[in-house]
């Protein structure tokens, strides 16, 4: 007889797998266009207008936001692939196959996580890729970089999942990413420092959780950030550890999920 | 040990409905049972809160001597579910569907995918594997349905309308299958709309409406509770007039079809007799109604008279 720990082993590695077995069979839809969407981001503003703007920071334009660039494909993507596939769960009723199994929520949740993260990588990975072909990146600390890579993945994975329990119809799940993440993203400092806004805008801009992340992957590749890094680690981690609480209430009360 | 054991189950919807009124009900292991009701009597919602997908209000649920409250794990892995709707991934090739049920019961891939094939044959879906579900006829998808509930291997089966919009040629081969499972060992609960499939099937029954168990007893004694039975006769040749048969109550449906009313009392040969004596030979008899159909109806009309 299995003990529980095995099972819930294998029942993570099936969601895990099952999650990017699902993001792999669709790639046109999840892979192909952020990578289109971020060349077309090195081209135009990358070179053709980067090249007017001159240095940010010390650096060319196009070192400048690459570091935004490739934790924004991140960000969305790892948001993307939780939202909309356990509202896919909720929608066509399957949440049901995990509900009467032997499955803790703790690894429902980890499962679906891991597998925005695993979006996340492979869609940051192949823009890190195309942007060799445009700058030649060197990066300053790869512990960092490597390390806010990954927490920003899972915590927007996190909000992803989040959305998708609360989420009722498809306009549910397209609301957050298009008036609430697109905008944190573009001004999280991904193409500009803080330092160019006027002095309001500046501390407007320090509620904004993205920029933490943002300079801080910066500061992994490049080695400047607008903001203190062991700040803005303790700002991911706090965000992470807040939401996952509140997934596992959410998932504990059914919200969502159950009658 | 009994399969099943629910004590006092209630459950009251946000809405204030109260879908359960205080349920008990015991489910020996091994058996072939029927739950039947009226639309709306509360059949899902016991069994959604059996499967833990429905949070109950209060009560006890026990399988197999495990608490779905504190042994949750336990009681979990000995329930497989098939559920009145599709509830699959219809983009998923239909063995990853069985393969990922098996991995959330801890069965590993390898053995899953073997266990998945087994359950595939058995079903009478190995050819479509590779398939995405979408593209399967409503027939294969309700056997894709008891294929994934029994990847686990289950000791409690819960069939919930397993039948529905199954032709007539399918919907046998599936009883067969359950006759078969359940000889094997597994205990099943079954509800269903047809009561033919129940009584044929099922060796004990409970009947709920309005939230409460109206009857719970074995399927034998409960039709042996049915005061008479309606019979339609097909006969030889053609009447004009329904014969008088003495005690036996008869209407003529057609120039060549007579409905006899026979109580429980009365015998069949005696009907027979009577018929012969007045020159009328029978070519073939059927129940004009379902035995248990009749039974169900006149206990839900009971309940309703009650609750009046």
């Amino acid at each position: 007889m299995q003990n529980s720990w095995q099972i819930y082993r294998i029942a993570f590695q099936t969601i895990v797998t099952k999650e990017i077995l699902r993001f792999m069979r669709i790639w046109v839809q999840t892979l192909l266009p952020p990578a289109i969407t971020t060349t077309l981001y090195f081209i135009i503003f990358g070179r053709l207008i980067g090249d007017r703007i001159g240095e940010m920071d010390g650096y060319r334009y196009i070192d400048f936001i690459v570091p935004g660039l490739i934790l924004m494909s991140v960000i969305q993507n790892s948001y993307a692939n939780v939202v909309s596939s356990f509202f896919g769960t909720k929608l066509q009723h399957y949440i049901e196959e995990l509900l009467i199994a032997p499955v803790p929520h703790w690894v429902v949740l980890g499962g679906y996580v891991v597998g925005g993260v695993a979006r996340g990588t492979m869609v940051g990975i192949l823009v890190t890729i195309i942007s060799l072909f445009f700058t030649d990146l060197s990066i300053n600390s790869y512990g960092l970089t490597l390390l806010v890579f990954v927490l920003t993945s899972v915590l927007f994975a996190l909000a992803g999942f989040i959305n998708a329990v609360y989420a009722k119809t498809f306009d549910d799940i397209s609301i957050v990413p298009t008036f609430v993440l697109t905008p944190l993203t573009y001004l999280g400092g991904v193409f500009y420092s803080i330092e160019l806004l006027p002095e309001f805008w500046q501390w407007l801009s320090l509620a904004n959780p993205v920029l933490y992340m943002v300079n801080t992957f910066r500061f992994g590749i490049l080695g400047i950030s607008d903001i203190d890094v062991v700040v803005a680690l303790v700002i991911i981690l706090g965000f992470i550890a807040i939401l996952t609480v509140y997934s596992l209430r959410l998932l504990s009360r059914g919200v969502g999920i159950k009658e | 040990m009994a399969a099943l054991v629910i004590k006092d189950l209630h459950k009251t919807y946000r809405n204030g409905f109260a879908a359960l009124k205080g349920i008990d009900l015991q489910v020996e292991q091994g058996d072939f049972f029927a739950l039947l009701g009226p639309n709306g009597a509360g059949k899902s919602t016991a069994i959604s809160i059996i499967a833990s997908l429905t949070n109950k209000t209060t009560g006890r649920v026990e399988i197999y001597g495990h608490d779905l409250d504190r042994e949750r794990d336990q009681a979990k892995r000995l329930i497989g579910l098939v559920p009145q709707e599709f509830n699959f991934n219809m983009w998923e090739p239909v063995v990853e569907i069985l393969v990922n049920q098996a991995g959330y019961y801890g069965i590993p891939r390898k053995l899953a995918f073997q266990r998945a094939g087994e359950a595939l044959q058995r079903l009478g879906l190995w050819e479509k594997r590779q398939t995405q579900a979408r593209w399967l006829s409503g027939g294969m998808k309700r056997r894709l349905m008891i294929a994934r509930a029994l990847v686990h291997r289950p000791r409690l089966l819960i069939l919930d309308e397993p039948t529905a919009g199954v032709d007539i040629e399918i919907r046998r081969s599936m009883w067969e299958f359950m006759r078969e499972i359940n000889r094997q060992g597994t205990t099943i609960i079954l509800t269903t709309h047809y009561l033919e499939e129940a009584e044929s099937l099922c060796r004990n029954i409970a009947i709920i409406d309005h939230g409460r168990i109206v009857e719970q007893t074995s399927m034998t004694r409960l039709l042996s509770q049915l005061h008479s039975e309606l019979f339609l006769l097909n006969i030889a040749a053609p009447i004009e007039r329904a014969p008088d048969l003495h005690d036996y109550r008869t209407t003529l449906v057609d120039s060549e079809t007579l409905e006899v009313e026979v109580d429980r009392e009365q015998s069949m040969n005696q009907l027979f007799g009577l018929l012969s004596a007045q020159g009328i030979e029978v070519v073939s008899m059927r129940n004009k109604q379902n035995r248990l159909e009749q039974m169900f109806v006149d206990l839900v009309d009971s309940a309703k008279e009650k609750r009046a």
